[in-house]
């Protein structure tokens, strides 16, 4: 190995070591700005070593700089500009879209190499490591696509099947990866087209038939596959930097999707093959409306403007009426009077992995009132109101019992409170589709209007309460 | 089965441990931000795109090439933008506090305030 090679795959693990730093760093809001910065600083210098690398091999033409430098400068500006202009409840979209591109230049490393080697002999692990890309990195950027769709609006976010759907995903399966195996045993250039067809299809059909509150799962579960298929370029271009860093983010989007998928009570087979969980288009029906208890602003302001400890419970329905704002008035004016305010955040709240927590952020409400489920929970007792804006199946006290749609499933102990205050547009199902027994709860008070309208009333009958 | 291989695979399987390690403690409140982050760090493939470029000498190679270069730099330079953007919201007070401190509002409340963290 020359003194060059030396040097530059040291610098590497030192840039890895950075990411490694960096992710560390994440584990308290304290220090994770910090820790992005060491992250940016590894990535730099990994770029750095990278150009260096392409400069001393002296062999790239005058063409080949050109579009590399293109094309990294236009999509610098791309990414920059979505980056700055994005609004914190299209996050979930932005992460699906750069999600998609990183897995499609894993796709695209691998299938350049795959076309140059044409001429030689190209080994059995080289193919395999190539496959794995092409096909991960693949199904990862026609996901990601139809995923940012979904939650940008575009195509609908209701589960989308047809009659022998199932079918024709294992069609797409098995030529992927019988075309592979041909691959393995000959070198056929016609043959990675097919892989590469047939994957980006099976990335469509996969994603499609999954509903809009399912989509936590998804983001993270594709989170984990680009992390693979850059790692898997890694492999294929024997690059250590890229196959450390592959490595780290398959494990954290793997430890997400466990999460999510845990605090949702689903298995992560039951939300790929499941094709339900309309959870956005909840049907405005009547439920068991038996003796709920509906509560003026005025008697809500009261209960609230004399507390001592008000609990919040937000929801998607928050996001959803864009009334994170409005929430964090009302809890500054509450907090003025002296009332203890904090936030309950269900792992699922929001559209992706601890989104909640960024909208509320944004709404400048200071991190330390952002609790955490078990955090929360014992808390409840000792609260005097339980406000829940929008939340549905993650309060109903269902889940502790066996034999209902969502036992298991972990949820915030709202029911034990001394008294509960529901914000909600109706008596509609969640996404579980069944009646919330907390909403029957003699403690618990309806409050029937839209989130945003009725914290700016209730905001405004605090005030005139207290003068 | 070669050296290389072998010494890639140690590398991938051990990554993918400290990941495990280093990820289950990150707080619930940032896994938006940290799945950003991780977003960012898979940019890194950007390393790999510019390392392509070096083979690249006919017009397929170029037009790989280039559309990698761009994914992979609208990844990277997008990612941590937007993570950096996320993680400067998170405050441990507002930044602009309420002008005046409702002393009497507090008072009148009994003095429940009193033992509040700051």
């Amino acid at each position: 190995m020359s003194g060059f090679t030396w040097t530059t795959q040291l610098l590497y693990v030192l840039a890895a070591s950075c990411f490694v730093l960096g992710l560390h760093m994440m584990n308290n809001p304290a220090t994770a700005r910090r820790g992005n910065q060491v992250s940016v600083a590894g990535m730099v210098g990994a770029i750095a070593v990278t150009l260096a690398i392409v400069i001393h091999s002296g062999a790239v033409t005058a063409t080949g700089w050109a579009v590399m430098l293109a094309g990294a400068l236009v999509g610098s500006a791309v990414g920059l500009y979505a980056a700055r202009t994005v609004q914190m409840t299209a996050m979930p979209q932005l992460v699906s879209v750069f999600n998609a591109v990183g897995g499609g230049a894993a796709a695209l490393v691998a299938i350049h190499e795959y076309i140059r080697l044409s001429s030689g002999h190209v080994s059995v692990a080289t193919t395999v490591t190539t496959l794995l890309d092409v096909l991960i990195g693949s199904v990862t950027f026609s996901g990601s696509i139809i995923a940012a769709g979904k939650l940008q609006g575009v195509i609908t976010s209701a589960p989308v099947t047809f009659p022998g759907a199932r079918v024709v995903n294992l069609l797409l399966a098995v030529v992927a990866l019988g075309t592979g195996g041909y691959m393995i045993a000959s070198y056929s250039l016609p043959g990675l087209i097919i892989v590469i067809i047939a994957a980006l299809a099976f990335g469509v059909a996969m994603v499609m038939p999954i509903g809009g509150a399912d989509m936590p799962v998804v983001i993270s579960l594709l989170n984990a596959f680009t992390g693979t298929a850059v790692a898997m370029a890694g492999f294929v271009i024997q690059n250590w930097a890229l196959i450390i860093a592959g490595a780290l983010v398959g494990a954290s989007g793997g430890i997400l999707t466990k999460l999510m998928a845990d605090a949702m009570n689903r298995s992560i087979r039951n939300i790929i093959v499941g094709g339900f969980g309309t959870g956005d288009s909840a049907p405005v029906v009547a439920g068991a409306t038996g003796s709920v208890k509906s509560v003026a602003a005025d008697d809500a302001a009261i209960q609230l403007a004399y507390a001592s400890k008000v609990i919040i419970v937000p929801g998607y329905g928050l996001a959803a009426a864009q009334a994170q704002h409005e929430v964090a008035g009302l809890a500054e004016l509450l907090e003025s009077r002296g009332v203890d305010v904090s936030y309950a955040i269900h792992p699922v709240a929001g559209r992706m992995p601890g989104h909640m927590n960024v909208l509320l952020a944004e709404a400048n409400v200071p991190y330390p009132q952002l609790k955490e489920m078990e955090e929360i929970n014992p808390e409840f007792a000792r609260t005097d109101v339980a406000l829940v804006i929008g939340a549905n199946d993650v309060t109903n006290p269902a889940a502790r019992r066996a034999g209902t749609a969502i036992s298991g499933m972990p949820i915030l102990d709202v029911d034990q409170a001394k008294s509960i205050i529901v914000i909600k547009r109706s008596m509609g199902h969640g996404y579980a589709g069944i009646d919330n027994e907390l909403y029957a709860d003699p403690k618990t008070s309806m409050y029937f209007a839209d989130a945003k309208t009725a914290l700016a009333d209730l905001t405004s009958a605090v005030k005139t309460l207290v003068g | 089965m070669s050296t290389a291989l072998l010494t890639d695979l140690t590398i991938f399987v051990l990554s993918l441990w400290v990941g495990f390690e280093v990820i289950s403690k990150v707080p619930a409140t940032l896994h938006t931000p940290l799945m950003s982050a991780a977003n960012s760090i898979h940019g890194i493939v950007l390393a790999g795109a510019m390392l392509i470029a070096v083979t690249a000498d006919n017009a397929v190679g170029y037009v790989i090439a280039f559309i990698a270069a761009a994914f992979a730099a609208m990844n990277v330079v997008g990612g941590y933008a937007v993570t950096g953007r996320m993680l400067k919201m998170f405050k441990k007070r507002p930044a602009a506090p309420a002008p005046a401190p409702p002393a009497e509002a507090a008072a009148a409340n009994g003095g429940t305030s009193a033992g509040r963290p700051a």
